[in-house]
């Protein structure tokens, strides 16, 4: 039994993105949003240090020069006017949640309080700024806590535990989506004239990551099946403090706090990397920096392959007051007090700068030319504005949701009061429910499991940190033949009532091709840039290559890659230092 | 001053030193109930070769992903915050990602977290624990225009509340208590908790409806100060407390 809904616009995902998307199209169309998690669940509540916007609550500032910081940041990648955008917006977007009830933390004078984050300088660079608004050190928790709460007091319409496994495409036009219950497995189909991804990212394609298990890149990946491009997949950022070994992250806040990075020799080794800013540098550039620590042997650890994160020297005030849970992950997991030991730190997989192409309303737009697909959105991790270029700040992924969820929703609402939705096809479940009874019909076969831990692996030793044509070459074999095996994936669960097998096994076919994606477009750049860094190529190369990617996945299963130009504006590309 | 490898020299739970990447054997014993094959729940037993400082939940994988595919729960981000996989572990409401292996050894008992209808394992039904939070009112009240910036609070004022806007909605605490097993009527500590953070943040002014809901029979003078919930609750948030402000104001303060 397939049971049909009509909406005017559906919202797949319910974290900050898809919730602040909902609000604005809720009071306008009929609207449900689809997720396959509870929307408190969703991981926009695991981000840590804040949200910046030029408040200048604490110290002169102004969006113009975050905005500069934004895309000296994305490697000269971003798209500039994008940029502004956001950055103009971020004070708004600020205030709103405040009046919302968002609990920031507050200066004495009982304004917004604003603390230091990576790469948010005073006037292009001169020195660290107070930008990022917080409420301790889970701010990611609140915005996403205040956003549900607006949505349960405007009565939005959830359908919760649903996997979105398919697109409806009409000659170019979206007419819904198909989804999973999981309490019940049967399957739904949503008809409406506008459709948004917010489903968030796909870290969990390598094995020392801070995404949750579910981040398996369902949106970009049902997108990708229906011949959508996926943009600039080859910028995946890696944070640098991750906890040792296990990825869960340790939020920047604790540097912008004033926690410093130390070799094994005890060396401040950023103020070799970035003597102005330190250890306050961009994402990217400390990652790279604690892999040549750990290249010329001054890791730490066992193993050689950690750095220590002190926060020994910090008052006992900061580290309740603003830092409470980072230190109590330290306790959990590592058994080590903060307050006295160092912590074990390596990078971890934290965030595609990639995704869904959308122009500054929220709509994707495909092709070198940007042809916009009627009534098609994404916002938030899933998508690519882009704002966050080879390499995004901190705290601008939780201004990016609000900012273009809100654009989003409010433009689907648009452009579903005008338009209809398309007439559905004969059977509009066909594609979804002939993949899951590929995988339900099977009695034996391959372990999506052992398949999913080879991906990660592989991923964490050839496409992390640092790459090499010789190194993507090898993992796209390596692609190949789990593409393989996974065609022969069985589940033991033959069951209808929350068969989480079954939903895992096909979040691994998404993850298979993001990978596919990301390698095929790191592959095709021969340059460094950003997060994205080639030792075959330690250059950025801006003569050939301020260019977006976009890959498409062929008839036969390989990607094909387009380029488009990046939108230039105010800021020339020149060399970055920090 | 740790100069010591970190991660790679830990006590286990009888303080004996071991290494990372020692195994040790865990036993899992797993309450189950899968409506598709059978009417009633039984035990499953699992042995599994893990690391001391895996997480709970990093065993449960290893059943599901190795050993029994039809094993269901809930889970997401494996570090506390999502507030997914509450179980009870041991007999007592735990995170299964807050847990390490090494603080249950050599065994762990786990069970779905009680007064919820389970639905499948270790998934109960969660809509009765929403309908209590939803219940309260949980959004800001504020009916004055919006200024043009931020409304003022001083550092005092919203400390006031910072405890209880920590929760993650996990049902840990509302599982964990007597009163809620047997009454389903009763909205149960998180959505109190939930209250409380409006009814004591300087900016809202929704107190008064939100008292009134929670003086009826339903609300928090059903609580007997078991402290079960604060036990339970995996942020550290004194929800019994919470639960006695709330009393008190309703008693001195507004009725």
């Amino acid at each position: 039994m397939t049971t049909v809904h009509t909406y005017e616009a559906v919202i797949v995902g319910a974290g900050g993105a898809g919730l602040r998307a909902a609000i604005e199209a809720s009071d306008r169309v009929r609207t449900a949003v689809i997720s396959k998690l509870y929307p408190t669940r969703s991981h926009t509540g695991t981000a840590q240090g804040g949200m910046c916007a030029a408040l200048g609550n604490v110290e002169e500032d102004y969006p113009e020069w975050h905005a500069f910081d934004t895309v000296k940041g994305g490697d000269y990648l971003v798209d500039q006017p994008a940029a502004l955008v956001m950055c103009e917006e971020a004070v708004d977007a600020v205030y709103e949640l405040e009046h919302w009830g968002l609990p920031f933390n507050r200066t004495i004078d009982g304004r917004i309080d604003q603390r230091r984050f990576g790469g948010h300088t005073r006037n292009h660079g001169e020195a660290p700024v107070k930008r990022a608004c917080y409420a301790a050190d889970r701010t990611g928790h609140m915005i996403l806590q205040t956003l549900y709460q607006q949505c349960v007091k405007r009565n939005v319409r959830f359908f919760n535990e649903f996997y979105v496994l398919d697109l409806l495409m009409d000659d170019g036009r979206v007419g819904g989506v198909v989804a999973y219950e999981l309490a019940s497995g049967e399957l739904h189909v949503f008809h409406a004239s506008s459709v948004m991804f917010a489903t968030g990212g796909f870290g969990r394609m390598f094995r020392v990551s801070s995404n949750a298990h579910t981040l398996t890149g369902d949106g970009p990946a049902v997108a990708w099946r229906r011949g959508m491009p996926l943009e600039d997949m080859e910028f995946f950022q890696f944070h640098p403090t991750g906890v040792y070994k296990m990825g869960i992250l340790l939020s920047e806040a604790v540097r912008g706090e004033g926690g410093i990075l130390l070799n094994a020799e005890n060396e401040r080794f950023m103020e070799r990397y970035a003597p102005t800013v330190k250890d306050l540098a961009p994402r990217d550039l400390v990652s790279r920096a604690i892999y040549q620590e750990i290249k010329e042997g001054r890791g730490a650890g066992p193993h050689k392959d950690a750095v220590w994160l002190d926060v020994r020297h910090l008052p006992r005030e900061v580290i309740e007051e603003k830092l409470p849970d980072v230190t109590e992950f330290a306790r959990v997991y590592l058994s080590v007090e903060p307050t006295k030991e160092l912590v074990p730190i390596q990078p971890t997989a934290h965030y595609a700068m990639g995704g869904i192409p959308t122009d500054v309303e929220g709509q994707v737009v495909t092709g070198p030319d940007e042809r916009p697909v009627q009534g098609l959105y994404a916002a938030g991790e899933c998508a690519c504005v882009s704002v966050h270029g080879a390499n995004r700040l901190g705290t601008n992924s939780l201004l990016d949701i609000v900012v273009f969820g809100r654009r989003g929703g409010k433009d689907m609402a648009e452009f579903a009061e005008g338009s209809d939705a398309p007439e559905l096809p004969e059977r509009p479940e066909g594609f979804a429910r002939d993949m899951l009874d590929g995988l339900m019909n099977r009695r034996e076969g391959a372990n999506a499991a052992d398949i999913r831990s080879e991906l990660q692996e592989s991923m964490f030793d050839l496409a992390f940190v640092v790459r090499s044509e010789t190194g993507l070459k090898k993992m796209q074999q390596i692609l190949g033949s789990l593409r393989e095996r996974y065609e022969r994936v069985f589940v033991q669960d033959t069951g209808r009532t929350y068969n989480t097998e079954l939903m895992e096994a096909v979040e691994l076919g998404f993850l298979l091709d993001c990978a596919e994606a990301t390698v095929a477009a790191a592959l095709g750049r021969d340059e460094t840039r950003g997060a994205h860094y080639r030792e075959d190529h330690p250059l950025r190369d801006d003569e050939h290559w301020l260019k977006h990617s976009l890959a498409y996945r062929g008839p036969d299963g390989s990607v094909r890659l387009e380029f488009k130009d990046v939108k230039l504006g105010p800021y020339v590309p020149m060399e970055r230092k920090y | 001053m740790t100069e010591e490898p970190l991660g790679d020299v830990l006590d286990d739970s009888d303080g004996r030193q071991v290494g990372a990447g020692s195994k040790v054997t865990l036993a899992l014993r797993i309450r189950r109930y899968n409506p598709d094959v059978r009417t009633d729940s039984w035990w499953d037993e699992f042995t599994i070769d893990t690391e001391p400082n895996d997480r709970l939940l990093d065993a449960l994988h290893q059943v599901k992903w190795y050993q029994d595919g039809t094993l269901a729960l809930r889970r997401s981000c494996a570090h506390g915050i999502c507030g997914s996989d509450a179980m009870m572990i041991n007999g007592k409401n735990r995170l299964a990602c807050k847990v390490l292996v090494k603080d249950v050894l050599p065994k762990a008992t786990v069970e779905p977290i009680r007064g919820l209808p389970v639905l499948k394992d270790l998934i109960v039904d969660m809509e009765p624990f929403f309908a209590g939070y939803r219940s309260i009112l949980p959004f800001l009240i504020n009916d004055e225009g919006e200024p043009d910036r931020e409304r003022l609070q001083t550092p005092e004022e919203r400390h006031r509340f910072d405890d209880t806007t920590k929760c993650i909605l996990c049902a840990a605490c509302t599982t964990s208590c007597p009163i809620f097993w047997g009454d389903e009527e009763y909205v149960g500590p998180a959505a109190i908790v939930n209250a409380h953070r409006f009814i004591y943040d300087s900016r809202d002014h929704g107190a008064d409806d939100r008292l009134r809901i929670l003086a009826e029979r339903t609300g928090v003078f059903r609580c007997r100060t078991t402290f079960n919930c604060t036990e339970a609750c995996p942020r550290g948030i004194e929800v019994t407390k919470a639960i006695q402000e709330v009393k008190r104001s309703i008693l001195f303060e507004r009725f």
